[in-house]
């Protein structure tokens, strides 16, 4: 496997420049020659469609949803960065490229986020013209807030809402499209496997979620922006369609995935309340500015908070790193609050929570400060949990929410397969081993709106492709390993369910080894246990899984089914990367790489590099290969928040 | 942890073409921390072991954002608790004995796919006719090239919150979408970005409101009753000023 990332040469703030002029070009006339297949509408999918069809491509756009507004981006709450400076505190495109690297803890391309950072600035301008209501001063001007990792006020928001307005923002430029027949949508369709044919991207086999039919695509490229993985956990912050199906189906068809293992761990969430818990709730991170983390000192201490003295309270953060306290990173506080779990001192009826105390700020700024604060986040919780956190302290827990790893692509964004273009959270390339807050949304839209159309048009204007047809063998035998699979899956549902297993019960089978041994701290001993428990929950699931219904009909336990099997795969993956990461970086902790003080340890001499999987077949180990990563403009430095 | 006893009786039909009815299950034990579709999922789980086919409805982020989640209970589109989507409704709302009717989002332009899901695409053609402002990636001018009134924005945002789940035309008596097309009408009219196309704007999405299937509005206010997103109805008035100052001009 050839990893070229094709990173322009010259100053770096001239990378992106340089690329665009030395990039082919399609004139306007030719482009309604070449259709282009985007699969996904989140922020990237949607972006990406909207301007490749203003472009003139023919655009034909898929989503599992039952409307392209409701991909999992509508989700996000908090924000989105740029680098405009409209508060004149010193901001500037290097210094968004500098704290987007660093935060990432120097496990990106340089060039990529730089360029990430340069075309921050355009998205907002592309997204206030379409009309999205971002927060304003009385003045008239944009709205700015602060994020975690940054000392600059550069987050734009449309109140709790801003993945929505984004979303819907987007949403919109791709209705126009779909309206003028630019774009032709598919929703409730499911991608179940790519076409490639003389080596390149040339379709896509889709089910169609209402009846079950099978569907072959062609086009002359094909784009994924599926989104993350984060549901191989089973408990996440993800919306519940979230999967790996598209990018793992790329990847067994010969595409690198790179950094499996880089999956950020949140750690001020809604904690799990019971066995049927179906997803975890995202409480804004700003919490932590007033609220203090603590325990009870002794382990088992199931007295009520507000009985607890003082001295009997362990505010962990803030003994353990007084420079921060409660405001260190996301990886450190999930960390340490999961560390004082382990030891017994967890709370609340599950013992998987610590306290988030607003008591002290109460009394210091009054309750209306904090409500005026916090009071939308105080009834959400009070919704769910029916607890008040004015009267008592609020619980939390962490709860996996992102994943920096994905489809490796070069400066282009495209993967190793040509013509298979990956965008959004689905690919690798943006935030490292770990992403600031604010900075998925910037990344989904710059490759949507700024980047993808640039290399589209170099593909076009570089490749010749010859006419493909749905009825091609390569398409037709994609599809018969498709319809094969499926029934598969189905093979156990004659006769009655009794000795068989659901696939929910797998897939939290799967999710609670994922969690405990490939979570926020790792180790080999339980990294090899995953390794070699792993083959059973799949034969397991395939041996036993009931699943209700037949395939040529609405079956959404069959959807779940197919999701978890590719999952059951790439946890695999998911745990052999961090196997062979045996360096502390970004959101985990490698339990053998520590400084003497129990603080993660990087190592840049033996693991700066992407780490990079290839597929060998279903019976062999994948086989690593790694991108070296050199860093000209920064200089690496190592964290500390004590 | 405290747990109720429930009787359900979810409507049941196999596909568009055939006929549905309600079929009756109980649930013992359910916890009332649990989500209104946490407890279908315990249904579903239970009806699998049971060799039988589980219940199908939307959802997606279970947050109360996507807009995918949506049932009539007992005769209320998302139920009882105000300003609450299906996915965030808590089982604390309930109490053992309750008979609980489960329904679709039943109208003429939402035809039922399965069980309690519709389809709501209708809703999407809406939006194409015309809810957005027309320009394209590039060359648009700063972001703070127009200043906007902070109330401006903040009343172009309550409109903006809408998630799109068709909660309003499911409990409007006529069936109508006014509630939704003129939240989408009123942001980009607040707007001055929205401004330029306001005109051709109301009158596209109207017609296809009407050709879609939707009645018409005669003030029940069920839309904003239900609406969990607390979009107001004064949206409606505001979607019937630019429509007749267009139609007006039009004429
Ligand atoms: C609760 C929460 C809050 C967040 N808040 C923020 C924030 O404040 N700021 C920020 O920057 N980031 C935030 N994030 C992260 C951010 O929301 C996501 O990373 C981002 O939205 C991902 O966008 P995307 O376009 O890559 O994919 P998604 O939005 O996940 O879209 C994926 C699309 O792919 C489709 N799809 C997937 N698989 C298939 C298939 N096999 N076939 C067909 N279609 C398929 C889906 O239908 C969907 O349309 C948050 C995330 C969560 C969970
Ligand atoms: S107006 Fe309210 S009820 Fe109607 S679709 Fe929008 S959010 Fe749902
Ligand atoms: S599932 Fe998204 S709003 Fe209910």
């Amino acid at each position: 496997m050839e990893l070229t990332s094709r990173t322009p040469s010259g100053p770096l703030a001239e990378k992106w420049d340089n690329h665009r002029f030395a990039n082919k070009l399609v004139n306007p006339a030719n482009r309604r020659k070449y259709k282009i297949i985007v699969v996904g509408t989140g922020l990237a999918g949607a972006s990406a469609s909207a301007t490749l069809a203003e472009q003139g491509y023919q655009v034909h756009t898929f989503c599992i949803q039952d409307s392209p507004r409701r991909a999992h981006s509508i989700a996000a709450q908090g924000g989105i960065n740029a680098a405009k400076n409209y508060q004149n505190d010193g901001d500037s495109i290097h210094r968004l490229f500098y704290d987007t690297i660093k935060g990432g803890d120097f496990r990106a391309r340089e060039a990529n986020v730089y360029r990430l950072a340069q075309v921050s600035n355009n998205i907002i301008d592309q997204c206030v013209a379409q009309g999205v209501p971002f927060a304003r001063e009385y003045g008239g001007t944009l709205a700015n807030r602060s994020f975690g990792g940054a000392q600059v006020s550069r987050t734009f928001y449309a109140r709790g809402q801003t993945g929505q307005q984004l979303l819907l923002g987007a949403y919109s430029a791709l209705s126009r499209q779909i309206h003028k027949g630019g774009v032709k949508m598919y929703p409730r369709r499911e991608m179940m496997d790519l076409v490639i044919v003389d080596g390149r991207a040339r379709g896509i086999v889709t089910r169609n979620l209402i009846n079950g039919t099978l569907e072959n695509h062609t086009a002359d490229a094909v784009i994924l922006a599926t989104g993350g993985y984060g549901n191989a956990y089973f408990l996440s912050t993800n919306a519940m369609a979230s999967n790996v199906t598209a990018s793992w189906r790329a990847y067994k068809q010969g595409a690198g995935f790179a950094n499996p293992c880089f999956v950020q761990i949140h750690p001020t969430c809604i904690p799990v309340h019971g066995d049927y818990q179906s997803k975890l709730t995202l409480m804004s991170e700003s919490l932590r500015n007033d609220g203090r983390v603590w325990v009870p000192l002794a382990a088992g201490d199931k007295r009520a908070p507000s009985t607890i003295p003082e001295a009997e309270r362990d505010y962990f953060l803030e003994k353990k790193y007084p420079s921060f306290g409660n405001l260190v990173p996301r990886d450190v506080a999930s960390r340490n609050a999961k560390e004082q779990c382990d030891q017994g001192k967890g709370v609340g009826s599950t013992g998987l929570a610590v306290y988030l105390d607003f008591g002290d700020a109460i009394k210091r700024d009054s309750q209306e400060t904090i409500l005026k604060k916090y009071g939308n986040l105080f009834q959400m919780y009070e919704k769910i949990t029916a607890g008040n956190p004015l009267n008592e302290p609020m619980m939390i827990y962490p709860a996996v929410h992102y994943t920096m790893g994905g489809l490796w692509v070069d400066y282009d964004l495209m993967t190793t397969i040509p013509g298979l273009f990956a965008l959004g959270e689905c690919n690798f390339s943006d935030h490292g081993a770990n992403r600031l807050g604010a900075s998925a949304l910037m990344q989904g839209l710059a490759d949507g709106y700024f980047v993808i159309s640039t290399s589209i048009a170099h593909y076009m204007g570089t490749t010749k492709l010859d006419a493909v047809s749905i009825t091609d063998p390569h398409f037709l035998s994609i599809q018969k390993n498709v319809g094969d699979r499926l029934h598969r899956l189905l093979r156990n549902s004659n006769g009655s369910p009794t000795g068989k297993v659901t696939v929910d019960e797998i897939h939290k089978e799967l999710g609670k080894l994922l969690w405990n041994n490939c979570g926020m701290a790792r180790n080999r001993q339980g990294l090899e246990e995953a390794l070699e428990k792993i083959p059973g929950i799949r034969e397991t699931f395939w041996d036993k899984v009931y699943i209700p219904g037949t395939g040529s009909e609405l079956n959404q336990s069959l959807e779940r089914a197919g999701r978890v099997a590719d999952f059951l795969e790439f946890g695999e993956i998911m745990v052999r990367d961090a196997l062979t990461r045996e360096e502390s970086c970004g959101c985990h902790l490698r339990e053998e790489s520590q400084t003497e003080e129990n603080e993660a340890k990087r190592d840049d001499a033996n693991f700066s590099h992407v780490s990079v999987w290839e597929y060998k077949g279903d019976e062999e180990t994948p086989v690593l290969h790694k991108e070296p990563l050199t860093f000209e403009f920064v200089t690496p430095s190592q964290r500390s928040y004590k | 942890m405290s747990t109720i006893d429930l009787t359900l009786q979810i409507w049941r039909q196999k596909n568009s073409d055939s006929l549905g009815n309600l079929q009756t299950y109980t649930l013992t034990g359910i916890s009332t921390d649990m989500s209104f579709l946490e407890m279908l999922d315990v249904l579903n789980e239970k009806l699998t072991k049971e060799g039988k086919d589980p219940v199908a409805f939307d959802h997606d982020c279970r947050e109360g954002i996507c807009g995918m989640c949506g049932s009539v209970i007992n005769g209320i589109a998302h139920g009882p608790e105000k300003e609450t989507t299906l996915c965030q409704l808590h089982m604390r709302n309930f109490k053992t004995g309750d008979i609980l009717v489960v329904e679709p989002f039943r109208s003429r332009a939402f035809p039922i796919r399965k069980d309690l899901i519709v389809d709501r695409s209708a809703f999407d053609r809406i939006i194409q006719s015309g809810g957005y402002v027309s320009v394209n990636t590039g060359g648009t001018p700063d972001g703070n090239a127009i200043p906007i009134p902070a109330e401006t924005a903040e009343l172009a945002m309550d409109a903006a919150a809408c998630i799109g789940c068709g909660a309003c035309v499911a409990a409007c008596p006529n069936g109508a979408a006014m509630l939704f097309t003129s939240a989408k009408i009123s942001q980009l009219c607040l707007l001055p970005q929205g401004k330029v196309e306001r005109k051709a704007r109301a009158l596209a999405m109207v017609k296809i409101m009407d050709e879609e299937g939707f009645g018409n509005c005669s003030n029940e206010r069920e839309c904003e009753a239900v609406c969990p997103k607390g979009i107001s109805i004064r949206n409606i008035a505001r979607m019937n000023r630019e429509f007749i100052a267009a139609a007006l001009f039009e004429g």
